[in-house]
Parts: C-alpha cells; structure tokens; sequence
C-alpha cells in the first residue's frame, strides 16, 4: 500500500480519514478534547458536497448522524465522555435497528464533567455498553497519529460489514498530538472501500431483516423504491414491531452472534517484543508510547520486558491475550483508568494476577514510571 | 367515490392498536388524502414518529418510516432531510413527545426552518403510558402522576413553534377531517418548518377520569376549548386564555429554508461563492 506523508493532529486526522472513507454526513455537538474533529470536518465535508451541522445536542447530534445512516450515507459523530452518556440511548436504538455508523470518542477525565482539557482512557467500559440491553460492540483505539487515519478508514468498513455503530477511541493526547505521520493515499483509501450491502431484487421480496443467524441485516437506501421499517423495538424481518416469542430471541441472538462469530474479522493487535518476554505490558491508546519506551530502557537495563496493545479494544482479542497469559509469568496492565481493561485482561488471560499500573489524577503516564514499576516486580 | 386508503396503508397491520375511537386515526387518513392530493410518490416520502400512542402513526403508512426514541424525532429527521433536500420528511409526535422529553429537538427544527412538516398530536396527555400529566394537561385535570389536580401551567404548543421561528404554525382538530386535510396539504406545500399542532382526543386516558369517558364528550370539549383564529381574534384578553386559535396562525413565504442555506455554504467551500456575511441576511429579514 502507498503511504503519504501528512503534518497533523490526531483529531483532525480523523476527520480526514472520514471523509476519504466516504463519509457524507456529520452530526455533532462541541466538547473538549473533541471538537476539532468537527471544525475540520465542517470544512471538509461541504467541499466534497457532503453536511455537517452542530445540533443542539449530543443526543440530536448522534440522532442526526443515525437518520443519514438510515437514509444510506455513511456518517458519522464525535465526542467525548459525557456526549456519549447522551448519546447511549440513540446508539441502543442504532444497535437494534442495525444502522452503521462511526462514533469518535476523545477521552477525557471523568466522571461527569470530570478533567475535560486532561488526558484519561476512562471510556473504556462505556464504549462496550453505553446503552441499555444485549448487542455487541465494536471498539477501535487508536495509538498513535497515523492510526487516527487507519482506524477511522478500518471503522467505517466495518459499520457497514456489520452494520452497527463502530467506536474509535482517541485519547486527548493522542487526539492532540501534531507532528508527522504516513497514512495511506487517498486512492488506496477509496479502493478499499467496502459499501454496506443492498439488495436489488423485486421489491416484494425485500425482507431487510432476514438474514442468516450470523450476519447483519442488508438495509436499502431510502427513497429508492424499497420500503420498510425501522424501529428500536423488536421486530420481524421486515423492521416491523413484534412480540412474536421466537423472533424476539432470534433478533437478539442474532445481534449477538454476528459479531461473534466473525471475530476474526475484528481482530487487531500489536506486538512488541513479546517473542521472549518475561514480563508483559498491555497498553493501548498514548499509553502504549510510552510503554514502548519503557521496554527499549528495560531492555538495556536487560529485563526481558514486551507490549501487548490491543486495536480493537471490543471484542478484544481474548484467544491470544490466553496464549500469553499461559506462557508469559508476569503480566502489568497500565492505564489511565483504574484498570478497566485489567478487568477484561483477567478475563481472557484466566488469571487474577495481573498487576496494575493506574492513574486518574489527568496526566500521562511517562515512560520512567512505567520502568520503576516493572522493576518493582 | 369514497376514497380509497389501501394503496398508502401497510394493510396486514390493519386493524391498528389504537383504541376505538382514538383522533390519531382520523389524522391519519386525513393526512394520507393530503399525500395523494398532492401526487406525492409513496417513495418520496419519510414519515419520522416517535414513542408513544402517536408514534405508531409511521408503521401503518407504507412510505420509508422511521420509530425513533421518545422526543428525538425532529432530530433524526434532519438527518434524512439533509442528505435528501428533496424528498418529504414528515415528523409525527406526541404532546409529551414533541414539547416535554423533545422541546429542544422541537424548538431547534423550528429555529432552523429546516423544510419539513411536524405534526403533533395533541391529546393533552401520555397516552401510551396510561395518564400521566403532559405539558399541554390543562391545569387543574387529573392524571395518574397528579390525582390531587395538576399544578403545572398549561403549554401552548403554537406559541412555541412561532416563538421558536416555524415559518408556518397552523393548528387544527380531529373534529373537521376536510381541514385537517387541507392544513397537512399547506404543510407539506410549505418550504420551511411547518409546525402543526393537530389537537386529538384521547377518552381513555385524559377523559375517563376528567367528566369525557366517551369519545364523544372528549370531542365536545376539544370543540369547546378551540376556536377559528378570526373569532378567536374578537375575544377579551381574558376570554382568549382559556381557548386555543386554530387555522393558521404563522405563514412567512420568504424565511430562508436551512437545506437552501447549506447549499450555499457547500458552494463557498467549492470556492463557487464568498462566504456568507451578515449582510447576506440582512437583506433577507
Ligand atoms: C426515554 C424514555 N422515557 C420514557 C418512555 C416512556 N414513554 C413512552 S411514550 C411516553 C409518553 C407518551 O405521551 P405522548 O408523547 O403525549 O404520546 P401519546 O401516547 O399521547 O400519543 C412515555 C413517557 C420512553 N419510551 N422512553
Ligand atoms: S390511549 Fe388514548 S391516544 Fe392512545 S390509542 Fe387509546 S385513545 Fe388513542
Ligand atoms: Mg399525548
């Protein structure tokens, strides 16, 4: 693949990345450390003939982004934290009626109003389950500058493979981070481009909600002859309301299931000097820079120290972190959050012993702290 | 020839789950005849509901519908609409739907003059959800949320939506099916916000416990309770408190459309025009 190279910030490299992905429609609402995402964008999607509008709030942002996905574009809206506690009921009915669409979410300190200029990987959890109910989500985080770009482009393929909203997770140093970085050509970019599926048969055979247990439903367009339903209630496979016992389960199952079964399709990692590790790091987002750091220091200093960093976050990848976890002694989770994903580490690993290195006081974690912790050990 | 429906309604969802009686259905058929006055392909056309009894006006129309979450209607509309400057979208909210959980949504479409049509159906209370007080309960009716009589001032929607800058504000009733007919045709005619308040009875839910058990003594006071703005006009100050104008009571043919407006904003970015400057509205309002 061709690599250009771009002088950017991480925010608006995600902006960037959207509207080469093809994004045509933006619905957002300011919020620090996320609102460069939508200055850029509200430039740059009006160049290409596409909209972006500020609503009124996050929950009309994200409403607003949801109808364009319904009427067929590809869309997306960025935020932080407390957006996405407003949001969470509009991704829920996202997630039921099966609409893609790319959620970009800059961490900051929580909870509430919490740090909102500081740096904090406290979204973690949320994005796995910001709305009530039983769906499975997908979370990217990105970790480093070209991967704002990467993962964004990564995101909007999979909403429309698996039709539901798609998180990118950016810290705020990340999302704020300027320098230089090599992202794929713009002609690579739409080359990959995998559109959500339609169906072109007679209308009267358009059933957008029959699909086999494990794939996502294949919505049409609007105004294009074919018309259905959509809804967050339960419903029958043409999208509309039903309590029908076996459709029900079917519907919620099948949610669950097309992620799933199709995890390999999700799955992304980076390793770092793992092959003869005695000690694991797992880190992602900014975090993970100065892990890397850290390890090239306990190397020197010869601890046989190496990084795990999950990309996508959720579902995580629960089958390699196992085989880790059996083979490698000592493993240290760090983050900035008081181990959110130390919880689903434990988890895939089969085991309690993982050591935490947290902070929640707003600032990074440098590399230094991250070596005198390892050595702690 | 008495007018057939069939072509417009998702049949196999016929009867509908509304109560014997319930206004929304007369709003629906009289909104489906203002659809085919006006020839408007079925695949032209968006109809974006809500949550509530109203809300399931969208799955019996055979149009592209939308059953948002409860109040956000407006929102997701304009979504579809900006993609779609072209195509109908037609929002269908409840009192509580439309003015309580989603008046920011509500005031925002109006403000924008985002063209498309939001018909509330006011039936001065939560239907759905069995009697809870509304924005619009009178004060002094029971609900189930206030059994000692609701304290809470009675809201007007139509204030609302001219306040907010709706460029066509219109109230009607279930009680004259051949106006309401003729105010969804200006509606939908109208480029701009067109904001209607579609006043409905619900004799379960606000009458069984206020005098109007049946359908018929809910629609006397419904009839009782409005007035045609040129009467209305005549009355004191005093008497006006108590009675709600209909007929249309905003029109302005000139408001800048916010679809319109955005084609000129793609066209600054397309380096077709300068950008826009305060004197460009200046001109306009
Ligand atoms: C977030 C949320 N809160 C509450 C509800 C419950 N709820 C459903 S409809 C409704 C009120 C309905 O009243 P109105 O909007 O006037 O519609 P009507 O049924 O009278 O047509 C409520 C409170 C919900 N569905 N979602
Ligand atoms: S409860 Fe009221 S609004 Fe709902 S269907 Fe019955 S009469 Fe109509
Ligand atoms: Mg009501």
């Amino acid at each position: 693949m061709a690599l250009r190279e771009i002088i950017s910030t991480g925010n608006d490299l995600a902006a960037i990345a959207a509207v080469d992905a093809g994004c045509r429609f933006f619905g957002g609402y300011p919020i620090t450390p996320s609102s460069e995402v939508m200055h850029t964008i509200s430039d740059l999607l009006p160049a290409v003939g596409g909209t972006a509008i500020q609503m009124e709030d996050e929950i009309a942002g994200v409403a607003a982004a949801i109808g364009a996905g319904m009427a067929g574009v590809r869309t997306m809206t960025a935020t932080s934290g407390p957006g996405i506690s407003l949001k969470a009921e509009n991704l829920g009915l996202a997630q039921m009626a099966e609409v893609p669409l790319v959620v970009v979410d800059v961490m900051r300190g929580g909870p509430s109003t919490g740090l909102p200029t500081r740096v904090s990987q406290g979204d973690i959890r949320q994005s796995k389950n910001p709305s009530h109910g039983d769906y499975k989500s997908i979370t990217l985080c990105a970790g480093n500058l070209a991967e704002c770009y990467t993962e964004v482009v990564r995101a909007f393929n999979l909403a429309d493979r698996f039709m539901q909203p798609v998180f990118v997770l950016l810290d705020e140093t990340i999302g704020h981070m300027h320098g230089k970085a090599m992202i794929p050509t713009e002609e690579d970019v739409k080359a990959g481009i995998v559109p959500r599926k339609t169906f072109e048969g007679p209308a009267e055979e358009y059933f957008p909600y029959e699909c086999a247990p494990d794939q996502p439903a294949v919505l049409n367009p609007m105004f294009k002859g074919y018309r259905y339903h959509f809804t967050g209630l339960h419903h029958d496979k043409k999208g509309f309301p039903t309590e029908e016992i076996e459709t029900c389960r079917k519907l919620i199952q099948r949610l669950e299931d097309k992620v799933e079964m199709h995890k390999d399709e999700l799955e992304s990692y980076e390793e770092f000097h793992v092959e003869d590790a005695e000690i694991l790091i797992v880190a992602y987002g900014s975090v993970s820079l100065a892990a890397k750091e850290a390890i090239r220091h306990l190397r020197e200093a010869g601890i046989k120290a190496g990084l795990f960093r999950p990309i996508t976050i959720w579902p995580s990848p629960a089958e390699r972190m196992y085989e880790l976890g059996k083979k490698i002694p000592k493993v240290l989770c760090v983050e900035l959050n008081i181990g959110q994903y130390r919880e689903e580490v434990q988890r895939a690993m089969s085991r309690l012993d993982i050591e935490g290195l947290f902070k929640v006081n707003g600032r990074p974690i440098s590399p230094y702290e991250i070596v005198n912790k390892v050595k702690e050990l | 020839m008495a007018f057939n429906y069939d072509k417009y309604l998702r049949l196999e969802k016929m009867p509908t789950l509304w109560c014997w009686g319930c206004g929304d259905g007369v709003i629906l058929k009289a909104f489906i005849r203002a659809v085919d006055k006006l020839g408007i392909s079925r695949d032209d056309i968006c109809v974006v509901s809500g949550i509530g009894c109203s809300g399931r006006f969208s799955s019996y129309v055979d149009f592209n519908t939308v059953h948002t979450t409860h109040g956000r209607t407006v929102a997701f509309a304009t979504g579809i609409k900006l993609v779609n400057p072209d195509k109908y979208v037609v929002c269908v909210a409840g009192d509580g739907d439309a003015l309580a959980i989603g008046g920011n949504h509500t005031i925002h479409g109006a403000r924008r003059n985002i063209d498309m049509t939001l018909i509330i159906i006011n039936n001065f209370i939560y239907g759905l959800t069995n009697s809870q007080t509304s924005p619009t309960t009178p004060q002094g009716m029971w609900t189930v949320s206030q059994k000692a009589g609701n304290i809470d001032p009675t809201f007007d929607a139509c204030a609302l939506g001219i306040a907010a800058g709706a460029s066509f504000v219109a109230r009607e009733t279930m009680l004259d099916p051949k106006k309401l007919e003729k105010i969804f045709v200006k509606a939908l005619e109208h480029k701009g916000f067109s904001y209607l308040d579609i006043i409905s009875n619900c004799h379960v839910n606000l009458g069984r416990k206020n005098q109007m058990a049946s359908a018929m003594e809910n629609l006397q006071w419904i009839d009782k309770i409005t007035m045609p703005k040129k009467k209305w006009d005549e009355l004191s100050v005093e008497e006006q408190k108590n009675i709600f104008p209909t007929g249309i009571l905003k029109e302005d043919k000139e408001a800048a459309e916010y679809c319109d407006l955005y084609a000129e904003i793609i066209k600054v970015h397309q380096g077709k025009r300068k950008p826009l400057t305060q004197n460009d509205f200046a001109k306009k309002i």
